[in-house]
């Protein structure tokens, strides 16, 4: 097989993963050449990593939800009600951060769980039950800002999650270093994996792909990964938010592609029936998901409070269905077992692009939401019509 | 000359290279029930779906000449218009609605472009007369018994002026009293001029009221028998259901070393809470090691419903009896419990609830038993890709490679990818639900060779099946079940097919 011919089929089996980081792509030239290359700069790249955060990770747990078959609507005023009991402890009860955060993430999982048992055990559809929570926790938002309205935070350490950087060391031609050293032990470690996992499958005799495609994967990845650290650090380096955004994408990715963990996932999701008669308990999946998406809202809830430095009474608003749509533009299948993490953010920085890139060209907000919400149809045309050509 | 209300002439249809019916003629004369017989996989359901319109003109060859003109349904509804009703084994009613509002349910009365409910119940009431049931129309179809629910779907093809009515399995899900009760009113509704085309595996009511009856096998017509030439008896019927030969499509096994006990159920029986009643009925059912035991029996004689009981009971039943493994007494609440105790079980819908139709081959062959592949909950990729292609390789499964999506692989393969998944549990004991359904000959074959190869290497199999060539070919030993009962226990050497179908339509 010649190397065109190669690259032609790994385009045609991933047509749909690829399709969206070609959307993106075209999606940020386009932009930079409207804005005269202002969208592909430093400093509005960096925003808007930074904007997309709380509902990046809201997006990593919405898929699993979705590949389960359920949905989860409480998300948003779930995560706004907990970054306001985050601002309390914080505040008011004068519990440290480093305790606060953790206290916060548990009771995320309890809240998740909850939902899973009122989904999983009593058999609620997740829609209501979901909505019921959605009323409950904006409820509860009123409640506990009603007194004292918005609640600042003065936690330098707290803030810093939704508002700083990692510290630069030392500047080189205005670069931060630790940035750049971090980016290069990315890039390090993604081609020693890459290459491991070659060696591996080479020493089982199975097929891979030819060294030519090989190489240029691997050199494509690893410039990507430079071009956006030397972005990034030509402004403040990397901040907070993205890394934790990174390591939850990571630890995610992991866990639904290399775990049983994730595979029970994937199979409750595509066949529940058939799921149940191969042993997998089906409930316990419901619980972990809801369970993990009820972590990811308190983690979301921590990112938007400290973003804005303070627990506002509409905090969370519409974040939950930003997340569903950026699932959905990422290529999760409403009809259960399909969709990946990684899609989902992807699909989460189109959204986010999106919205980065006309407010800098000055369209207004009105048709701002009508190109998005073009946007999230055409993705899922695009996604129909490429199930049905390959069935 | 006889007035023919309907002829089928030379109908054939096929499903994607199985020919499902080939050259079937059907004649009913006006006024007259009509039973329509045949094992499982006949055609008879097939050959009404035909006439109704289910499957429309131009998807079969062969005409429909319904009183004297050819018929070309395109829809269900053309057939309705033209008076035929088919009344199926599932019944199609509105549980959560009303008596009256099913009984006109897509055929309202209307005045202008509202509904006249008024004149609709009034109307409804005559209809209720004319079944002989004396419910307030106003009740909920599901506080009826399903007795009354047939009644009342019979209404309901009343209601539409119905010429020929067709019953698909009536007294399937009936009691005694019940079954009765709609024998005669079938006699009833002759009376009034109604012909009447009537699928049963009840041979004792097929002898109480046919006039005629035409056997299918195989997709083919085998005889037309007419009760006043006192051709309708058991032994005539039987012995044309049946009459196919076992060829040696069946592989032999060497030599049969049947070895201790390994599973036994005691007085076991399953109730449905959902359909509320009993699915299985005090079975006693032992199997022991090295032997391949045959549940024959009717679809919906309880025979999956007996393999769910025992394999984690997925359906939630309320069980009772006793359960022994090896012996010792066990309960077996989930199916992962089934697995490790070396239980395994390969379903009679591989699409609805056996296999992820999304996923690759691999994902499937390892989906019941991840732990073998993973240490500390993480999957080894390669590994699996290994095990995957040894079981692709061993089984046959024709497919480019294990990255291939289950969906898109024919019946048979589909079939070796579930018999895949579940050796690869390494079971004791494999129950093999309707093994060779919807597959070819050439992949039956495999099947077959594979599951002797498994008796040889030690494993035991309970293989329910509809197809009495198959469980005559393969078994050691025979159980055969009707209404959830096991009506008979048949050593291999004094089954044939005569005694199985005479247990099976008791």
């Amino acid at each position: 097989m010649n190397f065109v011919n190669e690259a032609k089929s790994l385009v045609k089996v991933n047509i749909r993963e690829y399709g969206m980081y070609i959307a993106l792509f075209v999606i940020m030239l386009t932009f930079s050449i409207m804005t005269d290359g202002l969208f592909m700069s430093s400093r509005n790249i960096s925003n808007l990593l930074d904007a997309t955060g709380y509902i990046a990770v809201l997006a990593v747990g919405m898929t699993l939800v979705i590949v389960i078959r359920h949905i989860d609507l409480s998300v948003g005023f779930a995560a706004g009600f907990m970054g306001a009991i985050a601002a309390i402890l914080l505040t008011q009860a004068g519990i440290p951060f480093y305790l606060t955060i953790p206290i916060i993430l548990v009771l995320g999982v309890v809240i998740g769980m909850f939902n899973g048992v009122l989904v999983a055990s009593i058999g609620i559809p997740s829609f209501v039950a979901s909505l019921a929570g959605m009323l409950i926790f904006r409820g509860a938002l009123l409640q506990v800002t009603e007194k004292t309205g918005t609640i600042s935070i003065k936690d330098d350490h707290f803030n810093a999650i939704g508002n700083g950087f990692i510290p630069s060391i030392a500047k080189i031609n205005g670069l931060n270093l630790l940035s750049l050293i971090l980016g290069v032990v990315v890039i390090i470690l993604y081609i020693y994996s890459e290459f491991s996992q070659r060696k591996s499958k080479v020493k089982y005799n199975f097929e891979v792909v030819s060294k030519s495609i090989f190489t240029v994967k691997v050199v494509f990845v690893s410039a990507i990964i430079a071009y956006i650290t030397w972005i990034i650090s030509g402004y403040n380096g990397f901040s907070w938010t993205v890394i934790i955004m990174l390591i939850v994408v990571v630890i995610y990715h992991f866990l639904t592609t290399k775990t049983v963990l994730g595979r029970h996932i994937y199979a409750v999701g595509s066949n529940p029936e058939a799921a149940h008669l191969s042993g997998i308990n089906v409930k316990k999946i419901t619980y972990i998901v809801f369970g993990s998406m009820g972590m990811l809202s308190a983690l979301s809830g921590i990112l938007f409070t400290s973003r804005l430095q303070s627990a506002t009474t509409t905090a969370g608003t519409l974040f939950e269905l930003d997340a569903i749509a950026a699932a959905y533009v990422g290529g999760v299948s409403a009809a259960g077992g399909v969709g990946k993490v990684t899609g989902s953010i992807i699909g989460a920085i189109v959204m986010a692009s999106l919205s980065s890139g006309m407010n800098l060209l000055g369209v207004g907000v009105s048709y701002q939401y009508m190109i998005r919400g073009a946007v999230l149809a055409a993705a899922v045309i695009f996604d129909v019509m490429t199930r049905k050509k390959r069935s | 000359m006889s007035d023919y209300i309907l002829e089928m002439n030379r109908i054939s249809k096929e499903f994607t290279g199985v020919k499902a019916l080939s050259d079937v003629t059907f004649k009913v004369e006006r006024g007259e029930i009509h039973c329509l017989i045949g094992e499982n996989g006949a055609g008879k359901s097939t050959l009404m779906k035909v006439l109704s319109g289910v499957y429309p003109h131009g998807t079969y060859s062969g005409d429909i000449v319904f009183e004297g003109s050819v018929q070309n349904f395109g829809k269900i509804s053309d057939s309705v218009k033209t008076g035929i009703a088919i009344i199926y084994q599932e019944l199609a009613l509105f549980p959560d609605l009303t008596v009256y509002e099913n009984i006109f349910a897509g055929n309202e009365v209307k005045r202008g472009a509202l509904v006249d409910w008024n004149q609709t119940i009034v109307q409804a009431k005559q209809m209720l007369q004319k079944v002989k049931l004396n419910v307030n129309p106003e009740t909920l179809i599901k506080e009826l018994g399903v007795g009354k629910q047939q009644l009342v779907e019979i209404a309901k093809a009343l209601s539409k002026n119905v010429k020929l009515l067709i019953l698909d399995e009536p007294t399937a899900a009936l009691n005694e009293n019940d079954s009765e009760n709609l024998l005669e009113l079938l006699r009833e509704l002759k009376n009034q001029g109604i012909t009447c085309i009537m699928i049963s595996h009840k041979l004792k009511e097929v002898i109480a009221i046919a006039d005629k009856a035409t056997v299918l096998r195989d997709g083919r017509t085998i005889c037309t028998l007419d009760a006043s030439k006192g051709e309708i008896s058991e032994s005539i019927i039987i012995k044309n259901m049946v009459g196919r030969e076992i060829d040696d499509i069946y592989p032999k096994r060497a030599n049969k070393a049947i070895g201790k006990t390994i599973l036994e159920v005691k007085k076991w029986s399953a109730h449905d809470p959902q359909l509320g009643r009993q699915v299985v009925k005090e079975v006693n059912l032992h199997v022991k090691k090295g032997e391949i035991v045959g549940i024959a029996g009717l679809m919906g004689s309880g025979r999956t419903e007996l393999a769910l009981s025992i394999f984690g009971n997925p359906k939630s039943y309320k069980l009772q009896g006793e359960l022994l493994l090896d012996g010792i007494p066990r309960t077996i609440k989930h199916p992962s419990e089934a697995i490790k105790a070396g239980i395994a079980y390969v379903t009679e819908d591989r699409k609805g609830d056996g296999l992820f139709l999304i996923q690759d081959i691999k994902s499937n062959v390892t989906a019941a038993n991840l732990r073998a592949i993973s240490s500390s909950g993480v999957i080894n990729v390669n590994e699996e890709v290994k095990v995957a292609n040894q079981y692709k390789n061993n089984l046959n499964v024709k497919a480019p490679s294990v990255e291939q999506i289950v969906g898109n692989l024919s019946g048979g393969n589909q079939q070796k990818v579930s018999l895949g998944k579940w050796l690869f549990v390494g079971p004791k004991l494999l129950i093999l639900d309707e093994p060779t359904r919807g597959i070819d000959v050439g992949a039956k074959f495999e099947i077959y060779t594979i599951m002797n190869k498994l008796i040889d290497e030690g494993m035991s199999i309970i293989m329910i099946s509809s197809e009495l060539g198959e469980v005559l070919g393969m078994s050691d030993r025979i159980y055969v079940m009707a209404e959830g009962r096991i009506k008979g226990e048949l050593s291999i050497d004094e089954a044939d097919q005569e005694k199985i179908m005479q247990y099976a339509t008791q």
